[in-house]
């Protein structure tokens, strides 16, 4: 039998059985998880030998940052505080990717969510319940960052502006913004340094898990994953959204809402970011300042890509990548390389595991189409 | 007119000579963007070409004690880190604007990494031209103080207008960026032309990048870009792909950084960081009002994944 290698062989009855659906099932679920690790693991290849060439010992530094990241239960309570903002950022870059848009701006959002978060804390802290002000300053931090990035949406849809090059612009104009905010109006005097607004009383901060040292933004970033796994896979929107995403000609022709798909998911994706800077300023800081511009909307590209744009792959890959912010301290005491190693390993890992996409589809193990061909 | 030079006319002459003076990396990452986005790919990894660029010069200038030398060699490592993209994005299904943001990320961890240790020592600096030496006013001789590599950038943005137009290699490097199919047709291969072309962009960033440690605001940290690289991709939009129109609007870009503090210095201080945000406001507006939802932008290179 020849089979044209355009389409697609298809599985006839005679030849089907139990087992072998579940071979198949097998290969196809297998591939993206040996890809993955095997990029991950080419990659720390590669940074070992830069290591090497630095003279320092690449096996150290790996028990460092295991120590550092999850050998004790304070380092890890440490790693899943850190993890917390990077889930949420990276799901402002996972879920606008089903729909085949690149926003890399989410650092915007985590800003201004933050500043918004502060802003709206201000008036009532002291004066009404402690809930009511974390809901004020949620509802707040998902208008500020869901505005922000659902215009990049919006502007994507209406104008055909590029989300890519909008969603960075909006970025640095949210920075500004949120510099003009700290260091004019909603500035606290007494704050010489380091400009920032009025902390929160303590009994105002979002408090820990219980039993735990680490705050409740994890369980807010967990649940926002779990809430983006079941408005991908199971809702019809979701579904919709891949269909626009494949090829948005196709969906229309459908009369699939496009338009409100896109300004819809970017708008979630950027309340998710606004939440990263609410819980970075209830949790943590205590107060917006420029310490909101720490990065996390940059990390939240390199988890979401890593997670290869799966809400629940991210929450692994964000604690993980937590974990090796979080050895960054101990790997420069105790090695004396400079805190940029990081950096170095982390941007090592993303161009390998960009670069490993290629390898999708072209080993026959784990495509039952080009078994059938040959069989 | 107070005796301190002159009064109000401070203002468009802080803006002019800022323009000038925060221009020149602007200038040099965009004209590399336009080259590698007129091959039909995009490369944001400039930032950190641009910085590990701004970080060999300095470091090469301290050691050799040329800032020639230094420039040279950030145009080195920008060919290579322009290789390196060039040569992943060739494989099917990468995508370009992810190898660029994770570029970006490698190069700037790399860049801060290796240049730990030239924080302190104080490098050679590029040489710049007193066109101002006639004038008896402090300002006007410091706005006309301008640097070679600015002059460079200016000559070379007119070069390559003429390039892309009359040259062979420019027009191959238009057939790749419009349509890979009609290059192959004519016996073009659009993976070396893509992988010369960002080759070549990168070490043009790379010298952006030397202007900031080597001249101004001329010294090396890790805060000394501060995103120019990744404006570049958006002055090229801006620029519709065209060299002169790339330096023109380098121009502008700097002029409008430097409203801020012209502004300041004659003592309006309202609204201070938001002035930092002009250049991207301005941006967006021009953006918004130029696209369109059914057609691609005019110039555009038809194969480029941006604007599809």
């Amino acid at each position: 039998m020849t089979v044209d290698a355009n389409i697609p062989a298809i599985i006839t009855p005679d030849k089907f059985s139990m087992l072998d659906a579940v071979r198949e099932w097998a290969a196809r679920r297998a591939e993206p998880i040996v890809i993955s690790v095997g990029a991950v693991v080419i990659g720390l290849g590669l940074f070992c030998l830069f290591i090497l060439a630095v003279g320092k010992s690449p096996v150290m530094l790996f028990q460092l940052m295991y120590t550092g990241g999850f050998g004790s239960w304070f380092s890890l309570q440490n790693s899943l505080s850190r993890a917390a903002p990077l889930l949420l950022t990276a799901l402002c870059v996972a879920l606008p990717a089903r729909l085949g848009l690149v926003i890399i701006g989410g650092e915007g959002a985590v800003v201004l969510g933050g500043v918004a978060a502060a802003a709206a804390a201000l008036p009532i802290v002291g004066i009404l319940p402690p809930l009511v002000v974390f809901a004020a300053m949620g509802i707040a931090a998902m208008t500020a960052g869901g505005a922000w990035i659902g215009l990049a949406g919006f502007l994507r849809h209406k104008r055909g502006v590029n989300e890519t090059i909008s969603s960075l612009l909006l970025a640095y104009i949210a920075i500004a913004l949120m510099n003009q905010f700290v260091e004019g109006l909603l500035r606290d005097p007494a704050s010489l340094n380091k400009p920032s607004t009025r902390p929160l009383p303590p009994d105002y901060m979002l408090g820990n898990i219980p039993g735990m040292d680490v705050h409740l933004g994890l369980v807010i970033g967990i649940v926002a994953c779990l809430c983006t796994w079941i408005l991908i896979e199971a809702t019809s929107y979701g579904f919709a959204a891949r269909i626009a995403g494949g090829n948005v000609r196709a969906a229309q022709i459908q009369g699939l809402p496009v338009g409100r798909l896109i300004v819809g998911f970017t708008a979630i994706a950027g309340a998710f970011a606004g939440l990263a800077g609410m819980i970075e300023v209830a949790a943590v800081q205590g107060s917006a300042n420029a310490s909101l511009a720490a990065g996390y909307g940059y990390t939240g590209i390199l988890v979401a890509f890593l997670a290869r744009h799966d809400p629940l792959a991210i929450i692994p890959v964000a604690i993980l990548l937590g974990g090796i912010d979080a050895s960054g301290g101990l790997i420069q005491r105790r090695m004396g390389l400079p805190d940029a190693t990081v950096l170095v390993m982390q941007g090592t890992l993303f161009v390998v595991i960009l670069f490993c996409e290629t390898f999708y589809g072209r080993f026959k193990v784990f495509n039952p189409d080009l078994w059938k061909r040959t069989a | 007119m107070d005796e301190t030079g002159v009064g109000l006319w401070g203002v468009p002459l802080a803006i002019l000579a800022g323009a000038v003076r925060v221009s020149t990396p602007f200038i040099f990452v965009s004209l590399g963007e336009t080259i590698t986005e007129r091959s039909g790919r995009i490369n944001l990894g400039l930032e950190g070409t641009l910085v590990f660029g701004a970080m060999t010069a300095y470091a090469v200038a301290v050691i050799s004690g040329s800032p020639w030398l230094g420039v040279l060699a950030a145009m080195c490592t920008g060919a290579v880190f322009g290789l390196v993209h060039g040569w992943i994005c060739k494989w099917p299904k990468v995508n370009d604007i992810a190898i660029g943001i994770a570029l970006m990320q490698f190069g700037l961890g790399l860049a801060f990494f290796l240049g730990k240790p030239y924080i302190q020592p104080a490098a050679p600096r590029l040489p710049s031209i007193p066109f101002g030496a006639w004038s008896q006013v402090p300002q006007i001789e410091a706005a006309l103080n301008i640097n070679v590599l600015f002059l460079i950038g200016a000559v070379l943005a007119a070069v390559l207008w003429w390039a892309f137009r009359n040259t062979r290699i420019g027009i191959v490097l238009r057939v790749v960026g419009d349509s890979t199919d009609a290059a192959r047709a004519m016996g073009i291969d659009p993976d070396r032309v893509r992988l010369l072309a960002t080759a070549v962009g990168g070490s043009l960033a790379a010298i952006g990048g030397a202007y900031l440690s080597l001249y101004y605001p001329g010294s090396w940290n890790e805060g000394i870009s501060s995103g120019q690289g990744l404006m570049a991709v958006a002055l090229v939009i801006f620029a519709r792909w065209n060299p002169i129109g790339c330096f023109l609007a380098a121009l502008l870009f700097g002029g409008a950084g430097a409203l801020g503090p012209a502004l300041q210095s004659v003592g309006v201080s309202q609204g201070y960081y938001l002035f930092y945000a002009t250049p991207y406001v301005l941006t967006l507006i021009i953006l918004i009002a130029t696209s369109s939802p059914t057609r691609a932008l005019a110039g555009a290179p038809g194969a480029l994944s941006l604007t599809k």
